[in-house]
């Protein structure tokens, strides 16, 4: 058994409003697990389960050998970071860090041995007489992970810790969860909206919707072979490319233009029953040539290490990123080109993934 | 600059002038309580005592009849000090749990449990006299100090009660989350996250309640003993016993030591009543 097992997780309000409907989720010890989706997608709620502050309907969770679906907060052996830090404003740095430890009757100085412990590591030794007021929004999130830190918890939680921070001091933060992480090695259940945190720290990541999870896998299995159109659209910036497309005969086209598919994937799209499907390119699979399909520069982004090219199509409009600057203007007649293996096909109406 | 001095000019005069328009009560109070029979008699309102002497507040204190009995107000500035105390502490103490369980523990039915309560903030108090003394008879606490604490404990519950459940609102509910992660329970949080921060809502209620039930005078003169009057029954007993010469010297030394208490809350625990009126939510 896993060291986090989610089973068959409902949750329902008033009987009508379904906030989860049958979440199934299991990590090993030491896995980095994120939850990520837009807002409403019960995500938070899901958390708050493991966490013990909600509970619900239907199914259980347990937490290594135990099952822990209606047992309190406190006897879930699990350490929470909230999106607010959530620090106690009338006590120290110290004192917040150790009152976890003190409610569960630590000795004195085996406490102050764990705030030394999470203070060095978290390089907040010089704060630990301050009040949370007199913190910086990164000292608190540090003092909020050292509070988390000090109780050496089987599970960690975090609830989107970063996104009350700048954009730069997010960058650090999130570089910092990811070597507090190797060092720890806890098994860890991170919440985010936002799909570079969950790209860059998750070892697992399960992409929610609407209560239900869409895909459960590695970074590289999500980005690579997304499951269905919207963890596709959901995942990677800019968003891929959807094209409307149809099977006619052994190929497959869109308004006349021939797409590139593989020889697998001509065999999925004639398996498949219904002739309209969407044709996913992600725009780093797609180049500039002197040949393929022909197109008129509409729009030029560039970033400094790449350039994001608009590009209008017979096919529609599609973005190109490519590295470096892009010597064109906008109005330029291109050529566009990519690999059949780079593509995605999803069924249009369902937006399952064909193939 | 003489546009602004002669703004300055009127705004000053005006301040000025309302100043000493509520302050002039007192200021009669206060040298007429310095005064002698003898000067009193001269009948000048307004002017300074000839020969100053704390006769009157002695006398007020100490000897003055209240009907039958001439033992002036302290026997009843110690009844409100015995009843007044506790009664505050308590209302406040159960006005800050009711509101942690309104804010921070909502139930079933608890947002419909606040509104009942509201009504007992603006429930005119004459509404409650005979039932209430029913109550305290059934009690067996009729006519007692006791009964008279339970009273005021009761009648206050609803206001502390607001107080605090809308000062506790304001406090992030990840706040107590975060303490039941750590372990803590419904009192080990309010004990030790709650209250501590509850210092200047805390400080309102207490001078709200002590004003409150120390001035009181219905509850007093109805559900009080003939040894259980407070202050303000007292005060008035004072000022209503008739004696040959009417003693001004003595009613306003007398109405003066039943404000004083109230008077003392304030300039001690004033600026905080102020900072908690306008305290926002904390910041974490």
């Amino acid at each position: 058994m896993g060291a986090l097992a989610i089973r068959n997780i409902h949750k329902t309000y008033n009987e009508t409003v379904h906030i989860l409907k049958g979440i199934d989720l299991e990590i090993d010890a030491g896995e980095f697990l994120i939850l990520v989706g837009p807002s409403g997608c019960g995500k938070s709620t899901l958390l708050s389960m493991i966490a013990g502050l909600d509970h619900p309907t239907r199914g259980s969770i347990h937490i290594g050998e135990r099952e822990v679906t209606h047992l309190p907060s406190k006897d879930r052996d699990i350490a929470m970071v909230f999106q607010s830090y959530a620090l106690y404003p009338n006590m120290t740095v110290a004192q917040n860090i150790a009152f976890g430890l003190e409610i569960r009757k630590v000795p004195k100085d085996e406490r102050k041995a764990a705030v030394d412990r999470v203070s060095a590591m978290l390089q907040i030794g010089h704060l630990l007489d301050r009040k949370p007021g007199q913190l910086s929004g990164g000292q608190r999130q540090r003092v909020a992970m050292g509070r988390a830190l000090a109780r050496d918890p089987k599970l960690f939680l975090f609830d989107e810790p970063l996104s009350n921070l700048d954009a730069k001091l997010r960058v650090e933060m999130r570089a910092e969860i990811k070597l507090l992480h190797q060092r720890t090695q806890t098994t860890t259940v991170y919440v985010t909206h936002d799909q570079v945190e969950a790209m860059t720290l998750g070892d697992r990541i399960a992409v929610m919707k609407d209560g239900l999870v869409q895909q459960f896998g590695t970074p590289n299995d999500i980005y690579n072979h997304p499951a269905n159109r919207f963890v596709a659209e959901f995942i990677g910036s800019p968003a891929m490319n959807m094209v409307d497309a149809q099977r006619v005969g052994q190929a497959l086209t869109a308004h006349g233009v021939e797409l590139a598919i593989t020889d697998a994937q001509r065999a999925a799209v004639q398996a498949h029953g219904s002739a309209e499907l969407v044709y996913g390119l992600r725009p780093e699979s797609i180049g500039f040539a002197a040949t393929g399909l022909r197109g008129k520069l509409s729009m030029i982004e560039p970033t400094g290490p790449e350039t994001y090219a608009t590009v209008d199509t017979a096919a529609g409009k599609l973005t190109a990123r490519v590295p470096g600057v892009l010597q064109a203007a906008v109005g330029d007649a291109v050529h566009l080109q990519w690999a059949a293996e780079q593509s995605h096909l999803f069924d249009r109406a369902s937006g399952v993934r064909v193939g | 600059m003489n546009r602004l001095n002669f703004h300055r000019l009127i705004l000053w005069s005006m301040l000025l002038l309302f100043a000493a328009w509520f302050l002039v009560p007192l200021y009669v109070m206060l040298i007429t309580s310095l005064k002698d029979a003898e000067q009193l008699r001269s009948g000048n309102l307004l002017s300074l005592p000839a020969a100053p002497t704390l006769d009157a507040w002695f006398k007020a204190w100490g000897s003055a009849c209240t009907g039958v009995q001439c033992e002036g107000l302290k026997p009843f500035f110690w009844n409100s000090m015995v009843m007044v105390v506790p009664a505050v502490l308590l209302s406040t103490l159960i006005g800050s749990l009711n509101g942690y369980v309104l804010s921070k523990w909502k139930f079933r039915g608890s947002e419909t449990l606040f509104a009942f309560m509201l009504f007992g903030v603006f429930m005119p108090m004459q509404v409650v006299l005979l039932p209430m003394s029913q109550v305290l008879g059934w009690l067996g606490v009729a006519s007692s100090i006791w009964g008279l604490m339970l009273v005021h404990v009761v009648a206050g519950i609803p206001s502390t009660t607001l107080f605090f459940r809308n000062y506790y609102i304001g406090l992030p509910d990840e706040l107590i989350k975060a303490a039941q992660l750590d372990g803590a329970g419904f009192w080990m949080i309010f004990r030790r996250i709650v209250l501590p921060l509850s210092l200047p809502i805390l400080v309102v209620t207490l001078i709200w309640q002590f004003t409150n039930i120390w001035n009181d005078f219905l509850y007093g003169v109805v559900f009080s003993g003939a040894d259980s009057k407070p202050i303000t029954v007292g005060l008035n007993n004072l000022a209503n016993t008739s004696s040959a010469v009417k003693e001004y010297n003595v009613d306003m030394a007398a109405a003066l030591i039943a404000a004083l208490p109230t008077l003392f809350v304030y300039v001690v625990a004033g600026k905080y009543f102020v900072r908690g009126l306008t305290a926002g939510a904390v910041k974490g």
